[in-house]
């Protein structure tokens, strides 16, 4: 068979990814008609720059879960070596390619000769995965703690700030070189500090519920029930793990996270929450001296009310422009730890480990290590223009 | 404005001790040691000898006590081994025991020994960090000025397209982190694919005698991530200053547009970048470590993940004590810096 020419090429690319247009033309067509009805989300298709950046954000979410889930648009096994395409350019025809398989290494082959494509996309389900996840959990933890610390004030305030200053003064990667080795996943010590990080996505959704139905006793304490029971459930699959130093759930161990990606996760969400936490605070100080925040303190209403009801909901507008260039940090956080070969298998396709690996050959094979770095900065671009096109909507109001 | 200088130093030195103290605990957890014990020991050594080792060699006291030593609060450690011999803290790496000083911590200037480099950790990093301040001097002479022009053009017509094309800039470079950039970087200009060739990808050279072929590259590549971040800070700085009361009134008395942003402008939209690069020093720090090992620079950077790498502890540990230090000296630097800066701020 011949090699594919540049055009074909991006033909066949563009015919892997159907689905993908497909479900973003539904997306926007659905949304553009509705945008008036959904509040700062329709308001977003206002704003050329909101809408690019969503469209490149959206097309990564498909992808990554389209690839995950139903396994579409992946040409071949991220992992599996053809003899014969290391190296090869795109478009190289696979040598004696059997029915069914996919006839062409649409982006060449890497250096172990896998398809550079298909690892692509298949790092695209990672990120889209752990990123947002982990800065949802950064997010928890720096409202809890930030939230109380900007009311409150005084000495605990103090202590608090502290502790966040002490992080934000490490170094990123000396923090991953020092938490993210197999030696110190021996010692379970990633693990306590999921204990401690996991725990407060279930104190911030016990004391929401809690304030905000604390008259109607049997509502919360059914609320609470099942909120507390899912998330327990979640929290000890999420801790526990046979054969390593928290194993006393194991009867009621849901399923098991990797090791190496735990590690992954509850490092950059350790990196992350500081930061939040000072967002939080910062805007937690300012928002309690509005006039509103002193009515519910006459009214009487609890403290964690005030906190979560009244100012976190005000806070919205600067917490969710933060929150998309935090997944886009976080992004670039877990390229990292890829390119440092840290925390996940070698072989595992995250865009940070693709890029390192290319990056050996660059000056003779540069195939294998651009596609994976345009993935990385598109998605963080497109992030990067979400939120500030959500900026820009959010200050109309 | 001295008493603040001094509560913020006690801070800074408390929060160094903490810091190092983390560094400490985390590098000094057994299984970095049990490693540490097989690579100078022997790969076969079994549990019972790892223990003895590190017990001989004082890794087996507790915890408080070798950081005391390690900083150099606390004696030296003496222990007679299980073989018979004494073995003195401060005489590790065949020192001679006569006149021996009776403390051997950084604070007296003794760093230990790389177990990598085979040499002073102080004179290692000492080397590293020599060619990493080369690195980071060229990145401040391109990064600063050119951000700050970026960021004046940008802010002092808000809303105009060279407002726009010029932020669009601003955001593409801080999504594009260093090893992404870099790569991209080498494609285009120092690979036969990109058909330039105009710099070299490989910095090895630059250590010695750096030119701008070989040097370019690596200083651009750290450079554009902060660029980004700082024009965008004083491009908001300036956004507003030029909506200020007095730039109207100088406006209105018919000052020319060019003095303005100039001689009027300019002061006051200074004030808040500056504390941003100041802080952006921690972040330049990520930087170096990447572009050093992308571009086989032996610098600071270069050596972390060496260290980090080979668990070279007392090089690991000499590593982020400079690091921490770095990134807390920047702090305070910055923190005082804005007060002398802001007339508004008054410490008392």
């Amino acid at each position: 068979m011949e090699n594919l020419a540049w055009l074909e090429i991006t033909a066949r690319i563009l015919t892997q990814l159907i689905p993908v247009w497909i479900a973003l033309v539904v997306t926007f067509i659905v949304s553009i008609k509705y945008k008036r009805s959904l509040g700062l989300y329709g308001k977003l298709f206002d704003s050329n720059v909101g809408m690019i950046g969503f469209a490149i954000v959206m097309f990564w979410a498909f992808t990554g879960v389209f690839a995950g889930a139903f396994d579409w648009i992946i040409t071949h096994d991220p992992l599996s070596q053809v003899s014969g395409l290391k190296n090869k350019i795109p478009g190289t025809a696979m040598p004696g390619a059997s029915e069914g398989d996919y006839p062409y290494y649409l982006l060449g082959g890497d250096n172990l000769a896998r398809d550079v494509f298909s690892r692509v996309i298949a790092g695209s389900t990672k990120v889209i995965l752990i990123a947002p996840l982990a800065t949802l959990f950064a997010f928890m933890v720096g409202i809890t703690l930030g939230l109380p610390a900007g009311y409150f004030g005084g000495r605990l305030d103090m202590v608090l700030s502290f502790l966040a200053n002490l992080v934000l003064a490490f170094p990123v990667i000396l923090l991953f070189y020092l938490l993210v080795t197999p030696e110190i996943r021996t010692t379970g010590f990633p693990q306590y500090m999921a204990v401690v990080l996991f725990a407060f996505p279930i104190i911030f959704a016990t004391v929401l519920i809690n304030s905000r139905y604390y008259l109607v006793p049997q509502k919360r304490n059914i609320m609470l029930g099942v909120t507390l029971f899912i998330l327990f459930a979640l929290y000890i699959s999420l801790i526990n793990e046979a054969g390593t130093k928290i194993t006393i759930f194991n009867s009621i161990d849901l399923f098991d996270v990797d090791g190496g990606l735990l590690t992954v996760f509850v490092s950059v969400v350790f990196v992350n929450s500081p930061t939040v936490f000072r967002i939080v605070r910062g805007l937690a100080m300012d928002i309690k001296t509005r006039d509103y925040v002193a009515a519910a303190q006459t009214r009487g209403e609890g403290t964690w009310y005030i906190m979560l009801w009244e100012i976190l909901p005000n806070a919205r507008g600067p917490l969710i422009v933060d929150f998309c260039l935090r997944i886009g940090y976080t992004t670039i956080l877990l390229g990292t730890l890829g390119f440092f070969g840290l925390g996940l298998a070698p072989e595992d396709p995250n865009w940070g480990a693709t890029i390192n690996e290319g990056r050996k050959l660059l000056s003779i094979y540069p195939h294998p290590a651009l596609p994976p770095s345009f993935a990385l900065l598109s998605l963080v671009l497109g992030l990067n223009l979400l939120a500030d096109g959500l900026r820009e909507e959010s200050l109309k109001d | 404005m001295g008493l603040f200088i001094i509560k913020r130093l006690a801070v800074m030195i408390f929060t160094a001790l903490c810091l190092t103290f983390i560094v400490f605990f985390l590098t000094n957890l057994y299984p970095n040691l049990e490693k540490l014990a097989k690579s100078e020991g022997n790969f076969r050594m079994s549990d019972a000898e790892v223990a003895s080792y590190l017990g001989n060699n004082g890794y087996l006291q507790p915890l408080p006590v070798k950081y005391g030593q390690w900083l150099g609060v606390l004696p030296g450690y003496v222990i007679e081994g299980t073989d018979g011999n004494v073995r003195y803290g401060c005489a590790k790496g065949g020192k001679s025991t006569e006149n021996l000083p009776k403390f051997c911590g950084i604070l007296q200037g003794d760093w230990g020994l790389s177990s990598v480099f085979k040499d002073d950790v102080s004179i290692i990093i000492g080397i590293r960090l020599s060619l990493t301040g080369k690195l980071m001097m060229w990145v401040m002479i391109l990064m600063v000025p050119s951000a700050l022009v970026l960021g004046i053009l940008a802010g002092m017509r808000e809303g105009s397209r060279l407002d726009r094309s010029l932020s669009t800039f601003a955001i593409a470079t801080t999504a594009t982190p260093e090893y992404v950039s870099g790569v991209i970087l080498i494609t285009v200009f120092a690979s036969k694919i990109g058909g330039l060739q105009w710099f070299k990808g490989s910095a090895t050279q630059a250590m010695e005698t750096a030119t701008f072929e070989n040097f370019f590259l690596p200083v651009l590549t750290i450079a554009l991530y902060g660029m980004g971040y700082i024009a965008r800070m004083t491009r908001a700085s300036m956004a507003e200053v030029m909506t200020a009361q007095y730039i109207r009134t100088a406006r209105l008395k018919g000052v020319t547009f060019t003095n303005i942003v100039v001689k009027h402008a300019l002061r006051n939209a200074l004030i808040a970048p500056f504390t941003v690069i100041m802080l952006q020093f921690p972040w330049l720090l990520n930087g170096v470590v990447i572009v050093e090992t992308l571009f086989n620079y032996k610098g600071f950077g270069w050596t972390l993940v060496q260290a980090a790498g080979n668990n070279d502890i007392e090089l690991l540990l000499g590593v982020s004590v400079v690091s921490v230090l770095v990134v807390l000296i920047t702090q305070l630097i910055s923190d005082i810096g804005y007060v002398y800066l802001n007339p508004r701020i008054s410490v008392k």
